[in-house]
């Protein structure tokens, strides 16, 4: 493989990767709160209040069902507002992140569910307000279980990424397609490919290794 | 210090309202070791929420050191309950703390300083023995060493009241005696009012000063542990005495051919029960010397309630007909508590 080829594909890991982990972030700063909401005012929790979950749990349901290729192109105006164009790299970060928010958020929900109820009863008997309730008792304790639903969403968005690069977006993907698929560079396309799964083999190893150390029901 | 005024709790669901807890009155004195039983579904755990308003009554006062916690606002109540303790059957241990963290959780709560917070989790780690785990976590302890925790967890932020939920029920007897012994010394030490509930008979009596009897959402019965134990005026209660109280016949009566009315040639089968000092009496000398009877000790145990002897003694007594009846007769005299079970023949 040639340097030039080389440094091709470095390129593109490298936008791969910065457009999975701004759009991770962005979507966690986003789906984090969501998915407290969501779980806080379900029905028998601390702060159950039937409107807004159902209000919200409609709105992340129906961001989640639209097909990302389809979330992609019918969000364009958005995406121009706000990065000033919809083609290149950072602009697939919109359309990443709001595809990733909502499901982030479920992730974060059915952990924080998973909390035994004795132990917010618990909290409260203390004089726990919600507030603290959520910080030190929700979020600690399921934390173990959010760093694996967030690792599982960082792969999900590897995915989605090579989609996005496809329209514009650069990266790993759009290597693939242009290089190794419309001009018959089989190397090339062996080399994306494995790239991209030793990528995702380093995350989910990673995911769990943190898991496992934030993990103390298992020791 | 604890008071519940015409206190009730209704459930509300699809399926009509449910009643957990009819119209209650109770007193609870300062210092105290208060007990309520009753069997699962009974209502005593909406009896125990209802105290420090995990549960919200439907209706009635609940006043909890002079202060009426049924018109507190959200906030007033987070603050009156740090005066509360709560301990729980199935610990609830923060699993991703120390027990060092967890006992310092009530206090973070309370905004504390770390060094304030040292101060005070140091002691309880003495308290109830666990120094030399402070570091270990909740799933590295046994159910003892976990409720023992909790205790400490429940007393650091030194509370006049401590609410005990089940918290024997998932413990092996061994530890139950330990974890009970534990609390009988924090409410002599800290003279901390404990309120309990639980379905074990064995607890109550080991430790309560005072009990009532759950059924249906009603307090059917209250009063000393000694008055409930020697007198019990509802099945309910003669149910759970008998629980602790062995009054199973021994297995070679079980098949003997019993009946209710004397027979000729059958012999009474008696149980007695001696309490305090009626227990020095050398009555079944006396039975057999002066009224000519054979008397047979079948089975015979020596328990005590709060400190009070109390003793059972299943006897046979052998004879004939009159002097079996002057016997008995003499036995209802010494106001024992006595019992004709049935006529052996």
């Amino acid at each position: 493989m040639s340097p030039e080829m080389i440094d091709l594909l470095l390129k593109s890991l490298w936008e791969t990767c910065y457009m999975v982990a701004a759009s991770t972030i962005l979507a966690t700063i986003v789906g984090m709160p969501l998915g407290i909401i969501l779980t806080v005012t379900s029905k028998g929790h601390i702060l159950e209040n039937k409107v807004i979950n159902t209000i919200l749990g409609a709105i992340v349901n129906a961001t989640r069902s639209t097909p990302f290729i389809i979330l992609m192109v019918a969000i364009i105006p958005l995406t121009r507002m706000i990065v000033g164009s919809s083609i290149g790299t950072t602009a697939a970060i919109v359309p990443l992140t709001i595809s990733a928010a909502p499901f982030i958020a479920r992730i974060i929900e059915s952990s924080l569910l998973e909390i035994d109820p004795g132990v917010i009863e618990a909290s409260q008997s203390m004089g726990a307000s919600p507030m603290q309730i959520i910080n030190k008792v929700l979020l600690p304790e399921a934390m173990h279980s959010i760093v694996l639903g967030v690792t599982l969403a960082i792969i999900s968005l590897i995915g989605y990424s090579a989609m996005a690069g496809a329209l514009g977006g650069g990266g790993l993907g759009d290597l693939a397609i242009r290089y190794g698929y419309q001009r018959f560079r089989m190397d090339i396309m062996i080399a994306t490919v494995v790239i991209l799964i030793a990528q995702v083999q380093i995350v989910q190893s990673l995911g769990n290794y943190i898991s496992s150390k934030l993990n103390k029901t298992k020791i | 210090m604890i008071e519940l005024q015409n206190v009730e709790k209704t459930y509300h669901s699809n399926h009509g309202d449910v009643c957990a807890l009819k119209k209650t009155n109770l007193k609870i004195a300062a210092g105290e070791i208060f007990g309520v039983i009753g069997l699962s579904g009974a209502g005593k755990s909406t009896l125990i929420r209802c105290i420090n308003m995990l549960e919200t009554p439907t209706g009635g006062k609940v006043i909890v050191d002079g202060q009426e916690l049924t018109t507190m606002k959200d906030s007033e109540l987070r603050k009156a309950r740090q005066n509360i303790g709560m301990i729980f059957q199935h610990f609830n241990l923060l699993a991703c703390r120390t027990v060092y963290d967890n006992i310092a959780f009530p206090l973070e709560i309370q905004g504390m300083s770390k060094s304030v917070i040292k101060q005070k989790v140091e002691p309880l780690l003495a308290l109830v023995g666990l120094e030399d785990r402070r570091n270990h976590y909740p799933s590295q302890l046994s159910g003892g060493q976990k409720q023992r925790v909790g205790i400490a967890r429940a007393l650091a932020s030194n509370p006049k009241i401590l609410l005990c939920d089940e918290a024997t029920s998932a413990l092996d007897p061994q530890t139950t005696k330990s974890i009970l012994a534990l609390l009988k010394d924090i409410n002599r030490r800290l003279n901390l009012t404990i309120v309990l509930i639980t379905h074990q008979m064995q607890v109550v009596k080991e430790i309560c000063d005072r009990v009532a009897v759950i059924e249906d959402g009603t307090i059917i019965e209250e009063g000393t542990m000694f008055d409930l134990f020697t007198n019990p005026k509802t099945p309910t209660t003669k149910e759970f005495i008998s629980s602790i109280n062995n009054v199973e016949l021994p297995e070679m009566l079980k098949n003997a051919p019993m009946s209710k009315e004397y027979l000729e040639g059958s012999r009474p089968l008696v149980r007695l029960s001696f309490i305090g000092d009626s227990a020095g009496d050398p009555l079944i000398s006396t039975l057999i010397k002066k009224y000519d009877v054979d008397v047979n000790i079948l089975y015979g145990n020596i328990d005590s309630i709060k400190d009070i002897p109390y003793g059972t003694l299943l006897i046979e007594i052998n004879g004939d007909r009159e002097h079996i009846k002057t016997a008995i007769n003499y036995l209802h005299e010494r106001k024992l508590k006595i019992e004709v079970i049935g006529y052996v023949s």
